[in-house]
């Protein structure tokens, strides 16, 4: 992997919290992370654990009116995106940053053909004429591998499966040319043989364009196949990162050696798999110290009083946990 | 895994040739079209437009002699007067000619500005939410406990008897519940990802709201304001019946039915046929009304 490659997504202490009426829950309490060029960085972590607040706080699209950000910083190039105005951010949306959601089925308009929508997101980046753009469309469809796209132009949504729908999003997303690609489950609707040939494809965008991508998931196969390093991510903390490899190999927190050890193996018969007891904390009322420490096999009486700070324990891998010793490399 | 790899790429090329079958095209629907309103509409548009030409006697010319002839099939009737006269010796055809310009100006004019109040209002309360949606709909909440009659009859005798009063009147009766349902079908446009995907490709709220939104109420919207032509044209119908519609002597079919109720037995005729022509003209706006439904509809259309 190229270490060198210059960062292009910069998040340092992001805070989101949603005001809501039972209290405020801290969706996003205190996350960084770093996305390089060309890099796939995998968030995972169960559900209600703030990955898609994540994502959405990255392009400033937190639900309204209860969603806000509340601290810290996302460099995007350097530039400070939580203190743009509404007007600048929309400058930044879809031609820097973009997002793929999770659900084929409601993620394209259903009144308008395929051919409209990829035309109007492309209108939005490029003064062509209305017959160039129709060109650059019908190509766009035939980058992400539709089938006979000059007839697919004129489809509608309906008429298309959840793969193929999948893969127009997938058009449109890259349509800008945006640096970053936020992808917030991209393949949860998919079956499963679809899934592998849209991740195939998300590859091969993001080798043409060196796009950075964060590809928030909950599924370890998925990961493995596409992600650099991963950030795996609890109760609005990322409690550990580092390289993909490293991290199924050796992982350092308790969370992430509990998920890995109930992720089901194809090597030898298991009778019974693994799974962590208990409930990730409510994101509006969290315990005081270490947010797994009420599910933890390793708990002591530091873990409930004091938070411990993210360390690093190896070669680019860094964990909360006052069990790990910092290694001595740094 | 490799050998799981070569099978994905195999399925890449299987899906292109799988997927190679032509779409359905869209099929001429003329089998399909509810020509039984479509003539009915035509003909009443014609009619309403053409009154002058086609009316056999002029609408207020009274001729005592002749008061109360039946129908031209009845004993009695001629076919000088092919749909009778009333107490006054008015050519009821004649009456009921004209009278359809009225419905139709009308439901045109308190349609358009009813419906269109009630779309803006829906569409800004249902996609900006919060305070403004509550304060919106308190006022739509406060609209529809009106009673019909009762709001029409207090601003037709406010603003005196005519066809403007009568606009307005239908306007303020309607708006709020175009407002009501376009709201509800923004609420549930608005939560769709491909909203959150427009906004995440940089479009304002303003754009959104034009180019999703919009189109996506369209057609429920176009939907309720046929269903709605039926419903106008009975509250002038009502309104007229009352006496707070359109002064005498302009025709207009509620009127007609009122003054036909004291002679029902002996002139049944002078209530049945401005009775039954808008029974008629309802229904054919009705029937046109769900066909577009169906029509508007892109799943529905190719089917």
């Amino acid at each position: 992997m190229a270490i060198a490659a210059p960062v292009v997504l910069d998040v340092r202490g992001l805070r989101a919290y949603l005001y809501t009426r039972w209290g405020v829950v801290r969706a996003v309490d205190g996350v960084s992370f770093a996305l390089r060029e060309g890099e796939t960085l995998g968030l995972v972590g169960e559900s209600g654990c703030g990955k898609t607040m994540t994502g959405l706080s990255l392009v400033r699209l937190l639900p309204e009116p209860a969603g806000r950000i509340v601290e810290g910083q996302i460099l995007l190039e350097g530039e400070d995106l939580v203190t743009k105005s509404e007007s600048e951010m929309r400058h930044v949306r879809g031609r820097r940053v973009s997002m793929i959601l999770q659900d084929p089925q409601t993620s394209l308009n259903p009144v308008f053909t395929i051919g409209d929508q990829i035309v109007e997101a492309l209108r939005l980046h490029h003064a062509d004429g209305e017959r160039a753009l129709a060109v650059r469309a019908e190509e766009a469809l035939r980058r992400v591998k539709v089938a006979a796209p000059e007839q697919r132009m004129r489809a509608y949504p309906h008429q298309m499966s959840g793969g193929m729908k999948q893969r127009v999003v997938g058009a449109i997303a890259v349509a800008g040319e945006p640096r970053v690609l936020i992808a917030d489950e991209p393949t949860t609707a998919l079956d499963v043989t679809i899934q592998l040939q849209y991740l195939a494809l998300l590859k091969e965008l993001q080798a043409r364009t060196r796009l950075a991508m964060l590809f928030i998931t909950h599924d370890f196969g998925i990961v493995a196949r596409m992600c650099d390093r991963v950030a795996v991510m609890y109760a609005g903390r990322i409690v550990e990162t580092g390289p993909t490899r490293t991290l199924f190999r050796s992982p350092r927190h308790p969370y992430t050696e509990a998920l890995m050890a109930s992720v089901p193996r194809m090597e030898g018969s298991v009778t019974r798999l693994p799974s962590i007891e208990g409930q990730p904390p409510p994101l509006h009322a969290l315990p005081a110290g270490c947010r797994f420490a009420p599910r933890c096999a390793y708990v002591d009486d530091r873990c409930r009083r004091e938070y411990p700070p993210i360390m690093p324990v190896g070669p680019a891998h860094e964990a909360a946990c006052w069990r790990v010793e910092p290694s001595p490399s740094r | 895994m490799a050998r799981v790899e070569e099978r994905i790429d195999a399925g890449f090329a299987g899906s292109t040739a799988a997927d190679e079958s032509a779409l359905p095209r869209p099929r001429g629907d003329l089998a399909r079209m509810p020509w039984v309103s479509l003539v009915i509409i035509t003909v009443l548009v014609l009619v309403a437009l053409m009154a002058p030409l086609i009316a056999p006697h002029s609408p207020t010319e009274q001729s005592l002699p002749d008061k109360l002839r039946p129908p031209a099939w009845e004993a009695g009737g001629s076919t000088k007067h092919l749909l009778g006269t009333d107490v006054l010796g008015r050519d009821v055809l004649s009456r009921l000619i004209y009278g359809a310009r009225v419905s139709l100006i009308v439901a045109a004019v308190a349609l358009l500005a009813g419906g269109g109040i009630g779309l803006m209002v829906g569409i800004v309360s249902g996609y900006l939410g919060g305070r403004v949606d509550s304060v919106l709909m308190r006022v739509v909440d406060a609209t529809l406990t009106f009673p019909t009659i009762l709001i029409a009859l207090l601003l037709a005798v406010s603003l005196g008897q005519g066809l403007q009063t009568i606009a307005i009147a239908i306007t303020v009766l309607i708006w709020a519940r175009f407002a009501r349902v376009v709201r509800g079908e923004v609420l549930a446009v608005k939560a769709r990802d491909f909203v959150a995907l427009a906004r995440v490709h940089g479009c304002s709220h303003l754009r959104i709201m034009a180019v999703h939104i919009v189109p996506n109420v369209l057609n429920t919207f176009m939907v309720l304001l046929t269903l709605h032509i039926g419903f106008v044209i009975i509250v002038e119908a009502s309104l007229s019946f009352l006496g707070a519609g359109i002064p005498p002597p302009t025709p207009s079919w509620g009127q007609m039915v009122a003054d036909g109720r004291s002679h029902i037995a002996s002139a049944w005729w002078l209530s049945v046929v401005p009775g039954a022509a808008i029974m008629l003209v309802v229904l054919a706006f009705n029937l046109f009304g769900d066909w577009l439904r169906d029509w508007l509809d892109p799943r529905l259309r190719q089917v």
